[in-house]
């Protein structure tokens, strides 16, 4: 088996398992920490701040 | 003030930690999907038949790329029994691995081009070309005959085979030197083509537009349209496919 | 003076030398480009020398910072609904060559080859674009509080995109492509374009971080995923090697697969990044603002921009199903499009939920409507696309017009119609008017616009399917039942009912550039109001039963 073909299937293998686990994780915890209940205000703000003033024309 | 000033970093260094970790997150993808294309060797399997294209197939070729051609032909066969009794052998890596760029097209309004090479008569395509429903009624092809009335000028035939080789075709050294006279020759049968057909074999050494005394760009196009999957000898490439 | 005088040399310097570079070009195409720089530069040499200030006291420098550098958004506003109307002027145009090849006109300039890039550049590009560009800019200073960084590097990303598209539209009529689909542009045009794309970028992250907010609004993420995903498509798309220094021809740098790989990994991203992720980018400002509620969900759109971004980038080989490309590059590039359905509908419902409890606007405002109704395409394509991503699907609908029915759902309905909402959005703010010139004339062009979407997406479904079972039918013999021709004539009816479709949605952006033209003029049609007929609920009740004066007070409430 060639060299090319072994790093193949190490990669393969990696999709296969820890790395799949570890994006998962990784997309998990992104939206965990999204929705996390502290945040709630901050969202808040951000959503509504494109209101706070009227537009400036220039 | 130097809490403002510490404050405003923050700030900055926000929207390039957004930028840096969007950039990252769009690059995985890419990553692993193209990088291994260029180091995993199974990706194009060496086929026997397959070389470069001649000058002249070269200058057809661009026509076909000038002309935009692609959007409405591909040249790409699927494995599919209807494409294969359609157009012949389904296209394997390997025939468009000289292809810079690439022409497998994305839509059929006409039909695949991989192996129309020798499928109708250089008359035909002639004819074809410059009216296509006067041979084909219902076609809705656009015509191209100033293709038959316009010479086929390229300032330095031989800079083109030189990129070619800078971007990985194993054109020689011998096939830059004689490029001009390889192009001018392939269209005249009376002139001496040298060793053109030992250097790019089943090279189709004849006056492709029915017009002997010019070199037209109908010659140059349609010497690549006969070239098109006609060098791949497909009963010893399946042997080799059955042997792997 | 010495400044002006030196400016100006510089320009008309510029100008000789791409003179010079179009009379020693090596073909027709790089000397008419070089031609066309030439007159850029000379135009911008002589009106820095007309327009500037050659007085001894240099002007009083205005104080500017609490006012928005709008200038470049009205020239953007006008821009796009320029290229819109040229691009799909256009796309009717080459509908009509496949429905009636007589109208390619038996000139070389005009084949269905060289206009098709014409059509698809000028709608992506020049009307998305430019779109874009506005929008951002536009965004980015009332997100940020903050005046847009360097206007005059705003200017030059203006119209140095204007002169991108330019090069890019006559090269394509005079046969200088790539042939790289919705990258066709040469060498130096590509480079051009790079200059121009890093000072998009400069000034869009200069102008975030000179902010006044603490907190980048989400719209500005997407606009920023945007820019530097375009970037680095471009950049590894493109790479070519010239043949000359002085001629338009170059040769790829990749070849058979590896080149389709990239470049549909490019072709797929320009989809996602430069027509999906840049309009949620308007979507997520225009939609909250014109409903004027915030946003359904913040934190979706957070995870909806993550996600979008991570899973859209692997979608590319879906392009190549079947195709000599790796199966496992194949099989990646369907399961990641199957998975994008989830984002795709996540910013979906985000962007129509943000409407909860104001749903009689879709009623009385054809803004909103168009919002949703772009919202809605975007919905259907976007469960399409996984659909079609899927390799059994895909080896019908491959090749087909189904593809094109695809992706004018998209196009027309999500791109057009957010696009169209957004400029009758920003144009009476941008001039300074009372309101847009007539909202009947905006419910006409929403009409117009969806009936044309209409015939054209249906027309092409059936088109497609047809073709892909007529090309696998067999016969009982054992034969194939149809000649590829046979096929083409099976078209005929649909490709003209594609046509009619349209001209509907063109004649909807003639409306547009009508109302938008009237608009910036100043002029308001005299016209009854949408909302219907007028109501005041303080008299929707029954008549008082006769009281004496001075015994008409209610109980207080």
């Amino acid at each position: 088996m060639s060299p090319s073909a072994l790093t193949y299937d190490a990669l393969r293998h990696a999709a296969d398992s820890w790395g799949l686990v570890f994006m998962t994780l990784v997309f998990l915890g992104a939206i965990a920490w999204t929705f996390r209940p502290g945040a709630r205000g901050h969202h808040a703000r951000a959503a509504t701040m494109i209101f706070d003033e009227d537009d400036r024309h220039g | 003030m130097a809490s403002i000033y510490v404050r405003h970093k923050v700030i900055e260094r926000r929207v390039t930690l957004l930028a840096v970790l969007a950039f990252i997150t769009v690059a995985i993808g890419g990553i692993v999907e193209i990088a291994p294309l260029f180091w995993i060797e199974s990706t194009v399997t060496r086929v026997e038949g397959v070389r470069p294209y001649t000058p002249l197939e070269l200058a057809g070729r661009n026509i076909y790329v000038r002309e935009g051609c692609y959007g409405c032909h591909s040249q790409m066969i699927r494995p599919f029994r209807d494409e294969t009794e359609r157009y012949g052998h389904y296209s394997l890596a390997a025939e468009s691995m000289y292809d810079h760029p690439f022409q497998w097209g994305s839509e059929r309004t006409g039909p695949d081009l991989a192996r129309v090479g020798g499928r109708y008569s250089d008359e035909w395509h002639v004819q074809h070309l410059a009216d296509p429903r006067a041979v084909v009624p219902q076609s809705i092809m656009p015509p191209y005959a100033f293709l038959a009335d316009r010479d086929l000028k390229i300032a330095d035939i031989a800079a083109h085979l030189t990129a070619l080789r800078h971007v990985g075709v194993p054109y020689s050294d011998a096939d830059i030197a004689r490029a001009a006279a390889d192009l001018a020759a392939q269209a005249d049968p009376d002139a001496d083509a040298g060793d053109l057909a030992k250097r790019y074999p089943k090279v189709l050494i004849r006056d492709f537009d029915g017009k002997p005394a010019r070199l037209t760009e109908m010659d140059a196009l349609v010497a690549y349209l006969q070239s098109l999957g006609s060098h791949v000898d497909f009963a010893t490439a399946s042997a080799q496919e059955a042997a792997r | 003076m010495t400044a002006i005088l030196l400016r100006s040399s510089g320009w008309l310097g510029l100008a000789l030398l791409a003179l010079v570079a179009a009379l020693a070009g090596a073909d027709r195409g790089f000397a008419v480009h070089m031609a066309i720089v030439a007159l850029a530069a000379a135009l911008l040499g002589v009106t820095t020398a007309v327009r500037g200030n050659y007085s001894h006291q240099p002007a009083a420098p205005a104080d500017l910072s609490g006012q928005y550098y709008d200038e470049v958004i009205r020239w953007g506003v006008i821009a796009t609904v320029f290229w819109g109307v040229v691009g799909l002027l256009m796309g009717v145009v080459i509908a009509s060559q496949l429905a009636w090849p007589l109208a390619n006109l038996n000139s070389e300039f005009t084949t269905f080859g060289r206009l098709r890039p014409l059509h698809t550049s000028a709608v992506i590009f020049a009307f998305g674009g430019n779109a874009l560009i506005a929008t951002s800019f536009y965004i980015v200073q009332r997100t940020c509080r903050a005046r847009l960084f360097m206007p005059g590097l705003a200017r030059f990303v203006f119209w140095g995109y204007q002169l991108f598209i330019v090069l890019a539209a006559t090269g394509y009529v005079l046969g200088v492509t790539e042939s790289r689909e919705y990258a066709e542009p040469e060498w130096y045009v590509d480079i051009w374009l790079t200059i121009v794309w890093v000072a998009y970028l400069a000034v869009f992250v200069g102008t975030i971080a000179k902010r006044h907010e603490p907190h980048i609004y989400v719209a500005n993420w997407f606009f920023l995923a945007f820019i530097i995903t375009v970037a680095m498509l471009h950049l590894v798309n493109n790479l070519s090697l010239p043949v000359s220094w002085l001629g338009s021809k170059s040769y790829s740098a990749f070849s058979g697969v590896q080149d389709a790989l990239v470049q549909w990994w490019y072709g797929h991203n320009a989809v996602g990044f430069f027509l999906t992720a840049g309009f949620l980018g308007m979507m997520y400002y225009f939609v909250p603002k014109q409903a004027d509620r915030p946003v359904y969900s913040y934190r979706l759109s957070i995870v909806h921009f993550w996600s979008l971004i991570f899973l859209y980038i692997w979608a590319g080989p879906h392009h190549l199903h079947y195709t000599a490309l790796p199966d496992w590059a194949q099989t990646l590039g369907m399961v990641f499009s199957v998975m994008l359905w989830m984002p795709s509908w996540g910013g979906m419902i985000n962007g129509l939920m943000t409407l909860n409890g104001a749903w009689d606007r879709v009623r009385t405002d054809p803004i909103i409507r168009m919002m949703v109704a772009a919202l809605a395409f975007y919905g259907m394509s976007t469960f399409e696309g996984p659909m079609m991503s899927i390799k059994s699907v895909n080896s019908l609908s491959h090749y087909t017009n189904w593809t094109i029915g695809h992706v004018h759902s998209g196009a027309l309905g999500w791109n057009g119609m957010i696009t169209f909402a957004s400029l009758y959005y920003m144009a009476p703010r941008l001039w300074g008017r009372q309101r847009l010139y007539s909202l009947r004339l905006v419910n006409l062009h929403f009409w117009l616009a969806t009936l044309g979407i209409v015939f054209y997406t249906a027309s092409m479904w059936v088109a497609g399917i047809t073709q892909g079972l007529m090309w696998r039918e067999y016969g009982g013999d054992g034969y194939l039942v149809y000649a590829f021709v046979e096929v083409v004539a099976a078209m005929h009816p649909y490709y003209i009912i594609r046509v009619a479709g349209g001209l509907l949605y063109f004649s909807g952006a003639l409306v547009m550039a009508w109302n938008i033209g009237m608009t910036i003029a100043g002029r308001l049609r005299d016209e009854a109001p949408m909302a219907g007929a007028a109501f005041d609920p303080g008299r929707d009740r029954p008549l008082a039963p006769f009281a004496p004066a001075g015994a008409a007070a209610l109980p207080a409430e």
